[in-house]
């Protein structure tokens, strides 16, 4: 077991984080002087353009990644590689298809070396948090989109985690199916009591889900600027405020949208 | 207005009919294509016949070859009295000879498989393992199995064991590259959950990494299966004394066409016998590959 941190502290701890790979043309650098605190219970969404490396840190911070320079720490514990205190949903479906919804869920479980019967009971009661009260015997692909991405939240959660790091999960889904699922993320953020971690390229997402955005420049990835977003929940997406804060957040991308733009085009 | 709840009430009984009919259509044309392709094929070889083209001595067509069954089982008898012809004991010949034919297939394939997914599994999983034998198998590999058959005579003998070696040679190294290189296109993601749900390296392998891997082993142990009859064939054919090889031997050195060919037709019918029942293997093992990547006929 973990020490007991006194609940001041903050969860997630980078500092000075950077990540960089050889590469055939050069050495590319993906983030560089990342600094970030991430309270408990905090929702922070990582706002950027497609390759700023928002999701290379959302990896380091998992520990499916090594660090170039800097330290992460989870918990007061040096990040060294994945812990079940992190839990991390991808943006493709991850579900693994040899094994039931419900298997899949308990799949942390089972390698703890929980029961089956027990695990039964605990998958049953995870799916039917997450709305999927009768899938515990389907397969993976007899699930919607959008019900194997709440699948896959119900498998994180199984494992208690104190923070839930999520890799732009919508991204796949219909606009409809989006907007349901954010409603639902944070039901699930409010009963787990975990912060969230979240990386999207969606500035209406942020602005719907966020405590916090932390908007990315174009590579090298840096933090160009904290935007708190202290709208009262549920958010209405036409009211004035959340139009003013997308305004805002709009303008700070806008330029390194470009950047990332230009970069792309001289590349090809 | 009226016709509204008519046809939802219709709807459910109408549905499975049409979708059962349409199945049935789908069958119908399957055999229809068959039995046309097989027609074909043996239309042309009879006209050959019939016009002249193929002597009957080198190239019987299908009606003749076909027609003394009985006197062809004969050729499978093992007991070779003279005179004795009963062909209640032929028939049973022919059957024990495809059965040990098959059997030896069978053991080969079986005992290939298992050993080579756990060789590669052995490989990736202990590196300096790996490490030492992953070059010799990748020098032996390209070896063609027929060279393997004096060996598989001078160190089983006669018999069952050399045949059974042949098709475990045929599959072991072949299955053995595949199983590692299918270990390492084992996809990100997957084992990027193995290791966020705290799986130990062991768990890995065990959990995510054998079931992802097994679907695609399975089509190349389907593949291999043909290369598995040819061998079982060869090695008959030169020492292991019984079996369908020998008799296509048998029929070379009689100078009878007519049981070469007769032999032949045997020997397709039983390899596409295995064939389906291999899809169906893997249709129940494999049950979350979709039917349409396991192929249909």
């Amino acid at each position: 077991m973990r020490d007991p941190i006194p609940s001041k502290a903050p969860l997630v701890d980078c500092r000075g984080v950077g990540k960089s790979w050889d590469t055939p043309g050069g050495v590319v650098t993906a983030l560089d002087g990342i600094d970030l605190l991430v309270d408990r219970r905090e929702f922070v969404v990582f706002l950027g353009p497609s390759g700023c490396g928002k999701s290379t840190l959302l990896y380091l911070i998992a520990g499916l990644e090594a660090l170039t320079s800097g330290t992460i720490t989870s918990g007061g514990a040096t990040v060294t590689g994945p812990g079940t205190d992190r839990g991390l949903i991808f943006q493709e479906s991850s579900l693994f298809p040899w094994m039931t919804v419900g298997e899949n869920v308990t799949f942390g479980l089972k390698l703890r070396g929980m029961g089956a019967e027990e695990r039964r009971h605990v998958a049953d009661d995870l799916l039917r948090k997450v709305g999927l009260g009768d899938a515990a015997d389907k397969r993976p692909d007899q699930l919607s989109g959008g019900m194997r991405q709440r699948a896959a939240m119900a498998r994180a959660l199984a494992l208690r985690p104190e923070v839930l790091l999520l890799d732009e999960p919508f991204a796949a889904l219909d606009v409809q199916t989006r907007s349901k699922m954010q409603d639902f993320l944070i039901e699930v953020w409010r009963d787990s009591g975990a912060s969230m971690l979240f990386v999207t390229h969606h500035i209406d997402e942020a602005v719907g889900l966020a405590d916090r955005v932390v908007v990315f420049t174009a590579r090298p990835g840096r933090i160009k600027s904290i935007v708190p977003i202290n709208l009262p929940r549920p958010r209405d997406p036409r009211s004035p405020e959340f139009h003013a804060l997308s305004d805002h957040l709009t303008d700070l991308l806008r330029d390194e949208v470009d950047r990332a733009f230009a970069e792309q085009e001289r590349v090809r | 207005m009226k016709a509204l709840p008519l046809t939802a009430s219709a709807m459910p009984a109408v549905v499975p009919t049409t979708a059962r009919r349409r199945r049935a259509a789908r069958g119908l044309a399957v055999v229809f294509w068959w039995v046309l392709s097989l027609g074909c094929f043996a239309g042309l070889w009879e006209a050959a016949w019939a016009l002249g083209l193929a002597d009957p001595l080198l190239l019987p067509p299908p009606h003749i070859f076909l027609a003394r069954f009985s006197d062809q089982a004969q050729a499978f008898s093992s007991s070779d009295v003279i005179g004795e012809v009963s062909s209640s004991g032929a028939y049973m010949a022919l059957l024990t000879t495809i059965v040990a034919s098959s059997l030896r297939v069978i053991a080969g394939l079986a005992l290939g498989f298992v050993c080579s997914v756990s060789m590669g599994l052995l490989i990736r999983y202990f590196k300096p393992f790996g490490n030492l034998t992953l070059p010799t198998i990748t020098l032996l590999a390209p070896i063609s199995p027929i060279a393997w058959l004096p060996v598989a005579i001078f160190v089983f003998g006669i018999g069952n064991p050399p045949a059974i070696f042949m098709v475990f040679i045929s599959l072991f190294f072949v299955m053995t590259l595949s199983t590692i290189s299918q270990i390492d296109s084992v996809s990100r993601t997957y084992l990027n959950v193995g290791a966020i749900m705290g799986a130990s390296r062991r768990q890995l392998f065990l959990h995510v990494i054998v079931p992802a891997i097994l679907p695609s082993l399975f089509m190349t142990l389907r593949m291999n299966l043909f290369g598995a009859w040819m061998v079982v064939l060869v090695a008959e054919a030169t020492g292991v004394g019984s079996g369908l090889g020998q008799i296509v031997m048998l029929a070379r050195n009689t100078f009878n066409s007519s049981l070469s060919f007769f032999t032949m037709t045997l020997i397709g019918i039983v390899g596409f016998l295995f064939d389906v029942a291999l899809r169906q293997v893997q249709n129940r093992v494999l049950f979350w590959v979709p039917p349409s990547a396991v192929g249909r006929l």
